[in-house]
């Protein structure tokens, strides 16, 4: 057995002890050669890489969230390794006719929204679709990263790979389409596209056989992808002590957001205001008993959680996978499995609205009763399934003011559809089933996009209705922290001002202290007509547009469905007005606060 | 002569505020808080409303992170308790959208709101006013509504004495803008003091001010209790004049001898003419010499009880510039209301309604305020409030009066009266949770008591014997508690003191009988007396006398010996 203080989960340790005692003494010898050597899974052997003449290539991203990102750093060290001269782009800078110089191109590229791309590859993205370029000296391929229970899956990556082919260049290995769990499949990508592309891929084919071992080890899925990586991630997170649970509601309210306070004492984590933090969930009790009974299984059978490493049923449902959100591939997967008439013509193209609706509320169990009425093996529920995602949540505490804690602003899940009361997975997850003195398993997830000024003399505006107000508690104890030197504006919404303004007395604290100099505040239930944050921006147009003027920087955070769309209406309505411009003007002064980084948005 | 003592806290809020504007106008657009200054607070009496906040939540709201769950109280002013189904209409409304969905009938024939938010009270006083009511000086150091006894019966006697009611309260309504700028967005005006308030001046007066005009035999709105009452004298069928009672009160703080309850004195007579004229000077009489250094002891009962009711009379005499001529004969039987239907001389009918504690509402078995909004929409009468917090659907014409029945008949509220005559005779104030001042519950508590003690009511057999029963949460006695044969008066958590005596007409004071009771001693303590009189009383001997022939209470003869002559068994526990 590996020792406790291993940087391991208990599930990994578990199962790396399993395999490590398979293991021949000269498998043990050469892989403790290969991870020393600072590689890791699907990297051929650094001895190998030297080896091979150096081909150029470009590895171009566009992230929100950090994923596409750390993927296109990996990647770029794995083609180092494997002999390609390497230099990576983000779509944020670069436009496509700049592809004309470019010989050999790997994309790595998110969705967002309902099939948009992230919020800094949109120029890149709108460009891409409204020209016609001509690169039929370009060879490439797409990874493209989404979220299967999102309608458009990977819209982005398919996007960017139908007009790279319309361009002419050469698709030379194809297109793959990751869920959350993408790690493996990104690896695999990789590898096999290196493979593709020319002189290099010789030697990285020596490496073949190393990284069909590894591969089959799956040690990727351990999280041991990158070296560089921190040592706590999604795959293995940092087990913080939950210190606080604040219910943040008043009695008599419908909402119930929580703030949640977790210890990062001895974890090494940092992190700076603008953050999100990764939390690692399980699933509820009921939820896995709801499936069993669905499926008709006991759970004691034991499943195969990936290669190699198997458990009980009822314990994989419980931690390993994404038991509730319904998906098209998992309706697809459904489908072959039962041969249902019923379920093959719902997924039928004239079934489109039809298959939107049976999603809305239904979970995975939901679809077994309805289309696998007889149950499903063990192992063929087993296969339906992904595994269970992290969320992110925006960090809602300045590390200034809070050392080693980093506090969380979350709203619990709740809903009845179907004739079933339902819940989210991790804010649930939190709410119930964390106890005061427990651990959250957590890691940090970086967000470049989303910081305050650099000078803590600039005027921030920020608009964070409901949870979105997390990071700006989370700013303004840092502009407090700092000397509060900059003017700060916040605008603050919910249901009801008596039950619902969250962190009421904190934002009175920081305007006694003047870390905080103005607060708008919009409640929607209190009257018979709704007031929402961009109607109270509109109020205060005047003074608003001033402070752009003066350079404030604007910050938008919450719900993207509604809210971000509304907001960003009435930003450019109020500068449209108080410029005396037109409607062109507003839009111009407002991508140019975009490019300039002084509005920024982390909406979900 | 000793140093003069040093004005009241108040007294220099007011002459900051400028004519009661004060800092309200941007304390209402400072969302951080759902509350206003503590100055502005005390102004904002003057308008009609009263900063509160919900005490059923208080302990956990600091737990969430949030301020006290801050509300605002709306007193909307009835002169002499009559509202049109319009306003009744408009006031349901603004109670469903803004308040808590309920109104409170006050014991001074007035609506009361509870839990209006900051961001809602200006759009909720713009409600009410487009309704042709306002609530400017329903509180505050003026005089407050002036109540009228709304009694059916002899309606052109009653006509008469609303239209004096009517006339005194318009007169002596503040004249500042402030109301109209704040609360209406009225253009601003430039404040000169005699154009600005020509009666009140800038310090108004040294304490709240309250008229009621009664008609005998009815004393239903305890003239009494009152710093000022006119007893309608009737000749032949006629209102021919008025006689004027002065200097009654009933607020006083536990353990502070020098606070009580005061009956007013009748001190003279005036014509129908002259109320307004008398009114006026009283008040005057009281803005000069009333004591401003302390709110404990400012009220005109005070200055009457210090000074002597002879050198009131000279005094006002003096401001009149002529002399009240000598009380004339009446007599008052009783202080209740008499419920259920009856025909007035023009064939108008009219209902009294049960409302227990004046709090007009919905539950699912009894859906009140909807039946009476039914009501409402086809009533072509008016309505009026009684100051035992009841309702009198009025004047419905004989057309009408089948429909109104029928709508009575399915919302339940036929039968509003065919309670025992001890729950048809009580009075609870409204105490928690909205009152900063209550120290037990009253409202919501008082029913539960009356059921109780129904049960030993039933087998004395008094199921039909009226005998007056108030409660409120603290001695400030909001239900008049200290005139009712029966008044329970807050003193902590579940913990009362119990007072007796008091006259069946509101005619005299109660006293102390014990101290801290809860609610098994309550019953345990009343129910031996209650059979006694069942047993022992003389012929139509009411309770309050009673108990004092006897010997459970001495007699109380006026306010500066309610606190003397208490038994030592009162006060030991
Ligand atoms: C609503 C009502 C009781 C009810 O259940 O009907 C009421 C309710 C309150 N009264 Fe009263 N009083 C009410 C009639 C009375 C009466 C009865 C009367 O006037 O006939 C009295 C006794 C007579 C008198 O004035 O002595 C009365 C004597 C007081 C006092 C004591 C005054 C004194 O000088 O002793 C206070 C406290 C104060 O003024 O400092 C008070 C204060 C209050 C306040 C505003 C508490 C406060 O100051 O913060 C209560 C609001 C509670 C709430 O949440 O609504 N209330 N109050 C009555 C409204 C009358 C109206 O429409 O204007
Ligand atoms: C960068 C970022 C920052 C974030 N910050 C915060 C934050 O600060 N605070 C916060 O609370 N959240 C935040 N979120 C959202 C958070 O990550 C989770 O998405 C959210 O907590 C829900 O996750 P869950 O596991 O509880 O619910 P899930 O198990 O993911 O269930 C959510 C799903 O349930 C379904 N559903 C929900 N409601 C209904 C309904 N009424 N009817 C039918 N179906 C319904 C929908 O399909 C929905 O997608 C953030 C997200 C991102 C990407
Ligand atoms: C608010 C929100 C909307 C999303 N919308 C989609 C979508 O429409 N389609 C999709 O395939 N994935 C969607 N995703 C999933 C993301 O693409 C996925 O989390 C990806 O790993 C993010 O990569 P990044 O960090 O590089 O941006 C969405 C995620 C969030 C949080
Ligand atoms: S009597 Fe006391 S408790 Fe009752 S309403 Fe008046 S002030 Fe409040």
């Amino acid at each position: 057995m590996l020792p406790e203080h291993a940087p391991f989960s208990p599930a990994q340790r578990q199962s790396l002890a399993g395999l490590i005692t398979s293991f021949t003494p000269a498998q043990r010898f050469w892989l403790g050669g290969f991870l020393s050597a600072g590689a890791g899974a699907g990297a051929a052997p650094a001895a190998v890489a030297s080896s091979g003449a150096s081909t150029p290539l470009t590895i171009l991203y566009g992230s929100e969230s950090g994923n596409s990102e750390k993927l296109a750093d990996l990647s770029a060290k794995k083609a180092k390794q494997a002999g390609f001269k390497t230099v990576v782009k983000n779509m944020a800078d670069v436009t496509p006719s700049d592809l004309g110089k470019v010989e050999n191109l790997l994309v790595i590229v998110s969705t967002w929204g309902e099939g948009d791309p992230p919020e800094t590859a949109t120029p890149f993205h709108k460009a891409m679709m409204a020209e016609t370029l001509s690169l039929p000296k370009l060879r490439f391929s797409v990874c493209a990263l989404g979220d299967t229970s999102y309608v458009n899956f990977c819209q982005t990556g398919k996007d960017v790979d139908a007009r790279l082919e319309a361009y002419g260049a050469t698709r030379i290995f194809p297109r793959q389409d990751c869920d959350l769990d993408y790690e493996d499949l990104h690896a695999a990508w990789l590898e096999n596209a290196l493979k593709a592309f020319g002189p290099a891929s010789a030697a990285g084919s020596n490496g073949g056989a190393g990284v069909e071992v590894i591969s089959s080890l799956d040690l990727s899925g351990f999280g041991l992808g990158s070296a560089a990586a921190a040592v706590y991630d999604k795959k293995n997170p940092f087990q913080g002590e939950l210190l606080e649970r604040v219910l943040l509601n008043g009695e008599g309210t419908a909402k119930e957001t929580w703030h949640y306070e977790i210890s990062l004492e001895g974890s090494g984590l940092s992190y700076q205001p603008g953050d999100a933090l990764g939390v690692v969930p399980v699933n509820a009790p009921d939820v896995v008993e709801g499936l069993l009974k669905a499926a008709r299984l006991k759970g004691t059978e034991t499943v195969e959680i990936s290669a190699g490493v198997s458990k009980p049923l009822a314990d994989a449902l419980r931690e390993d996978f994404d038991i509730t959100a319904l998906s098209r591939s998992i309706l697809t997967k459904l489908g072959d499995l039962t041969k249902s008439k019923k379920l093959a013509k719902l997924l039928s193209e004239q079934g489109a609205d039809q298959f939107r609706d049976y999603l809305w509320g239904r979970w995975i169990a939901d679809a077994i009763r309805d289309f696998a009425a007889k149950g499903l093996p063990a192992k063929d529920l087993v296969s339906l399934l992904r595994k269970l995602p992290a969320r992110l949540y925006s960090i809602a505490s300045s590390p200034l003011a809070h050392e080693d804690e980093v506090h969380l602003t979350v709203a619990s899940v709740r809903y009845h559809a179907h004739g079933l009361d339902r819940k989210g997975v991790t804010s649930t997850y939190l709410a119930d089933l964390v106890q005061k003195g427990g651990k959250v398993p957590v890691y940090v997830n970086e967000n470049k996009n989303f910081r305050l000024p650099d000078s803590a003399d600039t005027p921030i505006i920020m608009v964070g209705p409901g949870t979105g107000v997390a990071p700006f508690r989370a700013f303004v104890e840092h502009r407090g922290a700092q000397g509060n030197a900059g003017k700060s504006w916040l605008f603050f919404g919910d249901q009801r001002y008596t039950y619902d303004f969250l962190y009421q007395t904190e934002w009175q604290d920081h305007l006694a202290s003047k870390a905080l100099t103005k607060l708008d505040v919009a409640f929607s239930r209190d009257q018979p007509e709704k007031i929402y944050v961009q109607h109270k921006l509109t109020e205060r147009s005047k003074e608003l547009y001033s402070w752009l003027q003066d350079g404030a920087h604007f910050y938008v955070c919450g719900d993207a469905s509604r809210m971000a769309q509304d907001v960003h209406e009435a930003l450019l309505a109020v500068i449209e007005k108080e410029s005396g411009n037109t409607r062109a003007f507003a839009e111009a002064y407002v991508e140019d606060l975009k490019k300039t980084k002084r509005y920024q948005r982390d909406v979900y | 002569m000793s140093e003069p003592k040093p004005l009241a806290a108040n007294e220099g809020i007011k002459t900051r505020s400028n004519y009661l504007r004060g800092t309200i106008a941007e304390g209402l657009a400072d969302l951080s808080t759902g509350s206003l200054s503590e100055d502005d607070q005390q102004l904002i009496k003057f308008h009609g409303s009263y900063q509160q906040d919900d005490r059923d939540l208080r302990p956990d709201r600091r737990k969430h992170r949030l301020e006290k769950a801050f509300s605002f109280m709306l007193r909307i002013r009835v002169p002499g308790g009559v509202a049109s189904s319009g306003q009744w209409l408009a006031t349901d409304a603004i109670a469903e959208t803004y308040a808590n969905g309920t109104i409170k009938l006050t014991t001074r024939q007035a609506f009361q709101l509870h839990g209006i938010i900051k961001t809602n009270l200006k759009r909720t006083m713009k409600g009410i006013n487009a309704a042709a009511m306002d609530t400017i000086a329903a509180c505050g150091d003026v005089n407050r509504n002036v109540m009228c006894n709304p009694n059916p019966h002899l309606s052109s006697v009653h006509a008469a004495a609303l239209k004096t009611a009517q006339d005194i309260s318009c007169h002596l309504t503040p004249s500042t803008r402030a109301y109209h700028e704040i609360w209406l967005d009225g253009e601003k005006v430039e404040s000169s003091e005699e154009e600005i308030e020509p009666i009140y001046g800038k310090t108004y007066l040294p304490r709240k001010f309250k008229i009621t005009i009664a008609v005998p035999p009815s004393n239903d709105v305890d003239i009494f209790a009152n710093c000022l009452s006119f007893i309608a004298i009737v000749e032949d069928g006629k209102l021919v004049g008025y006689n004027v009672a002065v200097g009654g009160g009933m607020g006083m703080t536990h353990g502070n001898e020098a606070t009580f309850p005061r009956l007013a004195d009748v001190i003279g007579y005036c014509t129908v003419e002259q109320a307004v004229d008398v009114a006026e000077k009283v008040l005057l009489v009281q803005r000069d010499y009333g004591d401003r250094t302390d709110r404990k002891h400012s009220r005109l009962k005070y200055t009457i009880n210090d000074r002597g009711v002879d050198w009131f009379l000279a005094e006002l005499n003096k401001y009149l510039g002529y002399d009240l001529e000598p009380v004339r004969p009446y007599v008052f039987t009783d202080n209740g209301d008499r419920f259920g239907w009856v025909e007035d001389e023009n064939g108008n009918f009219h209902y009294t309604l049960y409302v227990e504690g004046g709090r007009v509402t919905d539950t699912r078995e009894y859906p009140m305020r909807t039946g009476l909004r039914e009501i409402a929409k086809i009533h072509d009468g008016d309505f009026r409030l009684t100051a035992n917090q009841n309702l009198i659907i009025a004047n419905i014409s004989s057309k009408k009066r089948a429909e109104v029945e029928a709508l009575l008949e399915k919302y339940g509220m036929a039968q509003s009266h065919e309670r025992s005559a001890l729950r048809l005779s009580s009075i609870a104030c409204v105490a928690l949770p909205t009152c900063g001042l209550a120290l037990a519950e009253a409202e919501r508590y008082l029913p539960t008591v009356l059921t109780e003690l129904e049960e030993t009511m039933e087998d004395a057999g008094l199921r039909h014997d009226s005998i007056t029963i108030r409660m409120t949460g603290c001695p400030n006695g909001c239900g008049r508690p200290f005139i009712s044969e029966i008044g329970f008066v807050g003193r902590g958590p579940d913990r009362y003191n119990l007072y007796l005596g008091g006259g069946h007409a509101g005619q005299r004071l109660s006293k102390l009988y014990r101290q801290d009771l809860d609610a098994a001693e309550i019953r345990e303590t009343l129910s031996p007396i209650l059979h006694h009189y069942a047993k022992e009383r003389t012929e139509g001997e009411h309770f309050g006398d009673f108990v004092i022939r006897s010997g459970y209470v001495a007699a109380t003869a006026q306010g500066n010996d309610f606190h003397r002559n208490i038994k030592p068994e009162a006060t030991q526990g």
